[in-house]
């Protein structure tokens, strides 16, 4: 919402004279944030211009541009003789005879651009013709596609009497500082001059004078018919509650707004178009009451408000055929054409346009519900539905129709009807009771009783003063309760805590004390937080970098990483709105998304990168169940909160490390060792013995694996932890990594409950060690965990560790065989063991391996 | 050479000689002080303490003479070969010590050669920061809750307030899972971690969650569709906006250090009433320039949203808010991370690049 500082001024009096910086810093401690400043930024010159010539010249590129020569008085370019001044202009909306908004060399544009000549396209420019965008009065398509045309912003008849040369600073309110401050959902009623003087005046201390305090015509029975009808209500709240007709005939069709008016539109962002529109924009802007002016000539029976019929469709304003929705609350004519849908937009066969002389202006008061939700249906936002939906004052609605109606009686030459339609169903507003002593139990603050009464009647509540209650000067202690009546302007003050903030909103923010409160006893980091770190943190230590990735995937990331068609990771979640078309699906691995950072590193020169991530995957078992919505008036019971919370795909935590290049860095120290298997296999497992967790180690054939280099790690009683090594050659190929690239993927969820239990500790034997070496020939397909599972079995509790030292494989023992030389320790509890012992450990052993894998001792 | 003297041979007993004892002590004392090298002084022993060296041939000698002359005579030698062990020892040592210090010398390296060989890993700072300030709060007795990332609509909406219709709802760019029918989102903020801790944990409450919140925001310099919020929510009897500001100072403090100004202004929010928002001087013009482009010219940045737990949500939580009431806050963490640090650009977090997490190792 925007507010030129002039226009605040005009409603408070007393106000200090303020720049628009120090407006913003009063109006944000009320909580009106400030989102921008304009205008006040401009200095000269920056004049009217009428193009004498132009010339288009194709660029290379496409673009057109013009070369033009522009009267802009006694500024041209050699001032004695006031000839044009040429001017290169990139845009084409404009036509010889047109006046234009020129920038002349020295002047100063909103943001702090110096104009100056220069040269453009091969041509000096001798400064600029301007767009809305560029002056700072305007966003969006409409101000920065075209330059500005005077005769269409102003209008003929304004344009008629403006000389080139003249200065356009004043002549478009460009002096004047507009604040633009962001208005939250809650104060709908600063979505007005009115609310926003209102809060001015509470800022400044200055005295608010109403705009709304304008003599009103009585309402009576020969205005024009109106019917509220509501078949289908929201919420027991009728669409229509209030809807006042006036009717102005005898408009001159051709007549504009004055200047003053189309200055603040102007300032407020939007474009001066005709008299009827500019007044209900006007009002609208002034008091908050979105107003709609019907062509007269086109009706043909009273209005008639009433919900949609299935089938039913409306041209809108925007020129698009809308389908209505049965929840629609529509203005129709007699009931049968459509002539609205109501506070969001007019159709256009009503519309007021260049013939039309009699206006009849409706001012309502629509349910928010209803507008939000056909605004939200139809995605139109208007203006209207803005303010509809947040709440428009429904006190108001005559009162701006009366000064529509004189603004046209005035400015239009236009005679108003005698009648006067208002249809006035208005509920009476709830008083409300408030315990004065909540805003100090709430903020810590001792507000008096007497503070509380004072602020709430600065902001427009009526507070009576219930039995019991003393003199006004009371004190903390008396607590009697008080009974608040809003203002009609606030729909969002319905509880205690509502009145709390505006106590403390008007008297500071600032004030509330700063007292530290003591949170008793916590527990700490939970296990499965502890892990979550150990984990990163290990990585980390092992040469890892963390990398944090968006968990959106296409489908056809599932292909590139191989994927069968029935693999569970094809199931997951879609996004109805996604980011990107291309990638709507929710990750079901980690490393789904961490190839991609990984990739990115390569092509940025990382050869030799290692990278990680732990975040959660979506992992959706069967198809998704609507999630309940239950009431918010108690807890949910506990079966529906059972429901939302089964309703929820289940979100595992993994953790997925990926390395490429060298894993050891070649150097002036000797050679560099690649990134192979053993390293992600072995930091899988090391990270497993972090959290004391033994991994079972199996080969597995599982994507996007090498079916020949994929480690399956599970816990002892089978649990799948995760898979780590070499991508599969497809895989590396379909992404885009260097060949050889491994990669890792582990269940911290499994990882977090496996180390739940608490390590009960051995004890340690100081009996010396005894070592006995073995190497032992098997065939090709035995692996080395059942080999040396078995040499365990064998050796039994003895036996202190097992190390595989080397294999061999060569013509010594032929062809399909392999020899794995151990490296065995033994140690007793007890006792120093003997050589004789360690002998028999080891032929146990062998043995053991020899009956189990077949291995013979070499 | 010489066997035990059967036969007494007074001929034989020159080595007992006190002059020739002396001299052979000099000698000995001479080439050990002449050894240059261990080596040399182990050929200096050999000649002076050796078998066949004149101390040892008399030593041996000791057992020929006569009774009456023995004593006096192992009195002599034991004196001669003491001085001279004691000055093979001295000497030793001393080359010793020589010895160790030129190794020293001579095994000396460049230590500045770069010494690389394992590559370095990093954590990710946002995670380093959310740890960190997991780790403040902790300190106070509050304990870290979590909630999925995909939640369901009555979690991250209704229960906070924020029913079907209410125009903030519109606000809040959410990702829908298909079919909107499902009733699920990717969290659109970390409240909904409020909801959840309110229906599973007792009273009184102290929690704060730092996570991944999603909106549908196009990747550029200040926005993301994937980014970090802590909230902070606390429900217990007799709290006030003066402990929500309190908590608020001290997180202030404890995550930037002392100095930093910052601000509650009115804002609103439907899980909270009274609301404030929480700013900060703007990092980089200090509220100096008009055109600063990080904070628009008004000096500050916003950094969250807070205030007390609006009545609805503690009812929707089973949670009396005649008797209890509580506060809550939702700050950015990419924020923190951009003033504490410098990091100028948004999309540096998110790309994966591993020389941005590499600048910060593994403490922040």
């Amino acid at each position: 919402m925007r507010a030129p500082v002039s226009w605040l001024r005009e409603y408070v009096e007393g106000a200090p004279v303020a720049t628009g910086r120090e407006v913003a810093a009063s109006l944000v401690r009320l909580g009106l944030e400030e989102e921008d400043l304009h205008g006040g930024d401009i200095t000269g010159p920056l004049v009217v211009g009428r193009v004498l010539e132009l010339v288009e010249e194709r660029q290379k590129n496409g673009k057109a541009i013009r070369r033009c020569q522009v009267d802009v008085g006694q500024h041209g370019q050699r001032i004695s003789e006031g000839t044009p001044q040429g001017i290169v202009c990139g845009a084409t909306n404009f036509a010889v005879d047109d006046l234009v908004v020129v920038v002349l060399p020295g002047a100063v544009l909103p943001g702090g651009i110096h104009i100056s000549a220069r040269k453009t396209y091969g041509q000096v420019s001798n400064g600029m013709i301007c767009s809305a965008a560029e002056l700072g009065i305007g966003s969006g398509p409409d101000a920065t596609d075209g330059i500005i045309v005077l005769q269409s912003l102003l209008g003929d008849d304004a344009a008629a009497k403006l000389t080139p040369g003249d200065d356009a600073i004043e002549l478009l309110g460009l002096a004047d500082e507009v604040v633009e401050v962001t208005v939250t959902p809650d104060r709908g009623y600063c979505l007005s001059m009115r609310g926003m003087a209102r809060e001015y005046a509470h800022a400044t201390g200055g005295t608010f004078r109403d705009p709304a305090n304008i003599q009103t015509a009585s309402a009576n029975d020969s205005g024009y018919a109106v019917q509220l009808t509501d078949e289908a209500p929201l919420n027991d709240r009728t669409g229509c509650d209030r809807y006042v007709a006036r009717v102005v005939r005898g408009i001159n069709a051709s007549a504009v707004s004055p200047p003053w008016m189309q200055k603040r539109l102007t300032q407020m962002g939007m474009r001066p178009i005709s008299l009827a529109v500019d007044v209900t924009n006007y009002v609208m802007l002034l008091l908050g009451q979105p107003l709609h002016a019907f062509d007269v000539s086109t009706l043909r029976g009273p209005i008639v408000v009433r919900r949609a019929l299935a089938g039913e469709t409306l041209t809108t304003l925007d020129d698009v055929v809308r389908t209505l929705y049965p929840q629609d609350l529509l203005i129709t004519d007699g009931g049968t054409a459509v002539l609205a849908i109501a506070g969001v937009m007019g159709g256009a066969t009503s519309e007021v346009g260049a013939s039309t002389t009699d206006v009849l202006v409706e001012a309502a008061h629509f349910d928010p519900t209803s507008v939000a939700r056909s605004s939200r249906r139809h995605r139109l936002i208007t203006e209207a539905s803005k303010r509809f939906e947040r709440g428009v004052d429904p006190d108001i609605t005559a009162v701006a129709a009366q000064l529509a109606v004189n603004l046209l009686v005035e400015f239009g030459g236009g005679v108003a009807d005698e009648g006067v339609t208002d249809v006035d169903h208005r509920p009476a507003r709830a008083r409300i009771d408030l315990d004065p002593s909540l805003p100090a139990r709430l903020v810590g603050l001792p507000y008096s009783r007497a503070e509380v009464i004072a602020t709430l009647r600065e902001i427009g509540c009526d507070v009576l003063e219930l039995s019991g209650s003393g003199s006004e000067s009371g004190t903390p202690a008396d607590s009697s309760v008080l009974s608040v009546l809003p203002p009609s302007w606030r729909p969002d003050l319905t509880n205690g805590p509502d009145f709390v903030e505006e106590v403390v909103r008007l008297r500071g923010y600032e004030q509330i004390p700063s007292v530290l409160p003591q949170a008793g006893s916590g527990r700490g980091l939970t296990h499965g937080q502890r892990v979550r770190r150990v984990l990163a943190n290990f990585l980390a230590a092992q040469g890892f970098v963390e990398v944090l990735t968006y968990p959106f995937v296409s489908p056809q990331s599932h292909d590139d990483l191989g994927l069968q068609a029935d693999d569970p990771r094809r199931h997951t979640v879609r996004i109805a709105n996604p980011l990107s078309d291309e990638a709507p699906l929710m990750r079901t691995s980690v490393l789904s998304t961490l190839v991609e950072a990984l990739r990115r590193n390569v092509s940025r020169g990382q050869r030799d990168t290692a990278v990680f991530e732990l975040g959660l995957v979506t992992r959706p078992s069967g198809a998704l169940r609507a999630a309940p919505v239950p009431g918010t008036q108690a807890r949910p019971d506990d079966a529906t909160l059972t429901k939302i919370l089964a309703a929820v795909p289940a979100q595992p935590r993994m953790i997925a490390f990926a390395l490429t290049g060298a894993s050891d860095r070649a150097g002036w120290w000797g050679p560099g060792r690649p990134a192979d298997w053993v390293d992600v296999v072995g930091a899988a497992r090391a990270m497993a013995s972090a959290l004391a967790i033994e991994l079972v180690v199996t080969a597995d054939d599982h994507a996007p694996w090498h079916p020949g280099r994929c480690a399956r790690l599970a816990l002892a009683d089978g649990t799948v932890v995760g898979h780590a090594g070499e991508l599969h050659p497809k895989v590396v190929a379909a992404v885009g990594l260097p060949p050889r690239t491994c990669v890792g993927e582990l269940n911290v969820d499994v990882l977090t409950s496996a180390s739940e239990a608490r390590v009960q500790a051995r004890e340690l034997s100081t009996y010396p060690v005894a070592r006995s070496d073995v190497a032992l020939v098997v065939d090709e397909q035995i692996n080395a965990a059942a080999l040396e599972s078995a040499l365990r079995q064998g050796a039994g509790e003895l036996l202190e560790s097992v190390s595989l030292m080397d294999i061999y494989r060569g013509d010594q023992i032929g062809p399909g065989r392999k020899s794995l030389a151990y490296h065995l320790v033994f140690r007793a509890p007890d006792r120093t063991l003997t050589t004789k012992e360690v002998n028999g450990l080891r032929d146990l052993a062998v043995a053991s391996a020899a009956s189990a894998v077949g291995a013979v001792q070499r | 050479m010489s066997g035990p003297n059967k036969t007494y041979d007074p001929v034989e007993v020159s080595a007992l000689d006190p002059i020739a004892l002396a001299q052979a002590v000099a000698e000995a004392l001479a080439a050990f002080a002449a050894a240059d090298s261990l080596d040399s002084l182990k050929a200096a022993r050999l000649a002076h303490q050796g078998d066949s060296s004149a101390l040892s041939q008399a030593n041996r000698e000791i057992g020929a003479l006569p009774p009456t002359a023995k004593a006096e005579a192992g009195k002599r030698v034991g004196m001669a070969r003491g001085q001279v062990a004691k000055a093979l020892a001295t000497r030793q040592s001393e080359l010793e010590v020589e010895r160790d210090a030129r190794l020293l010398v001579e095994e000396a390296v460049d230590v500045t050669a770069p010494a690389a060989r394992r590559p370095v890993g990093a954590r990710h700072p946002l995670e380093l920061i959310s740890e960190r300030i997991g780790d403040i709060f902790v300190a106070m007795g509050w304990e870290i809750a979590e909630g999925p990332e995909l939640e369901s609509e009555w979690f991250n909406f209704d229960a906070l307030n924020l029913g079907a219709d209410h125009p903030a709802r519109q606000m809040q760019d959410t990702f829908f899972v298909d079919p909107p029918d499902a009733g699920l989102v990717l969290r659109t903020h970390t409240s909904p971690v409020q909801v959840r801790s309110m229906l599973e944990r007792d009273l009184p409450l102290y929690i704060v969650c730092p996570g991944k919140v999603f909106r549908t925001d196009e990747l550029d310099a200040t926005h993301s569709a994937v980014f970090h919020q802590v909230e902070g929510l606390a429900v217990a009897e007799g709290l006030t906006m003066a402990h929500l500001r309190g908590t608020l100072d001290h997180f202030v403090e404890a995550l930037f250090g002392a100095g930093l100004e910052t601000r509650l202004r009115p804002s609103y929010f439907p899980f909270t009433e009274p609301s404030a928002e929480l700013d900060f001087r703007c990092f980089v013009c200090g509220g100096s320039d008009d055109h600063c482009r990080t904070c628009g010219g008004t000096g500050w940045i916003e950094w969250g949203g807070c205030g007390m737990v609006n009545r609805h949500v503690l009812t929707a939580c089973g949670i009396d808010p005649d008797r209890y009431t509580g506060f809550a806050f939702g700050m950015g963490i990419e924020r923190a991370l951009m003033l504490r640090h410098g990091v100028k650009d948004m999309r540096e977090m998110v790309e994966g690049d591993v020389r941005f997490s590499t600048q910060f190792g593994m403490e922040i």
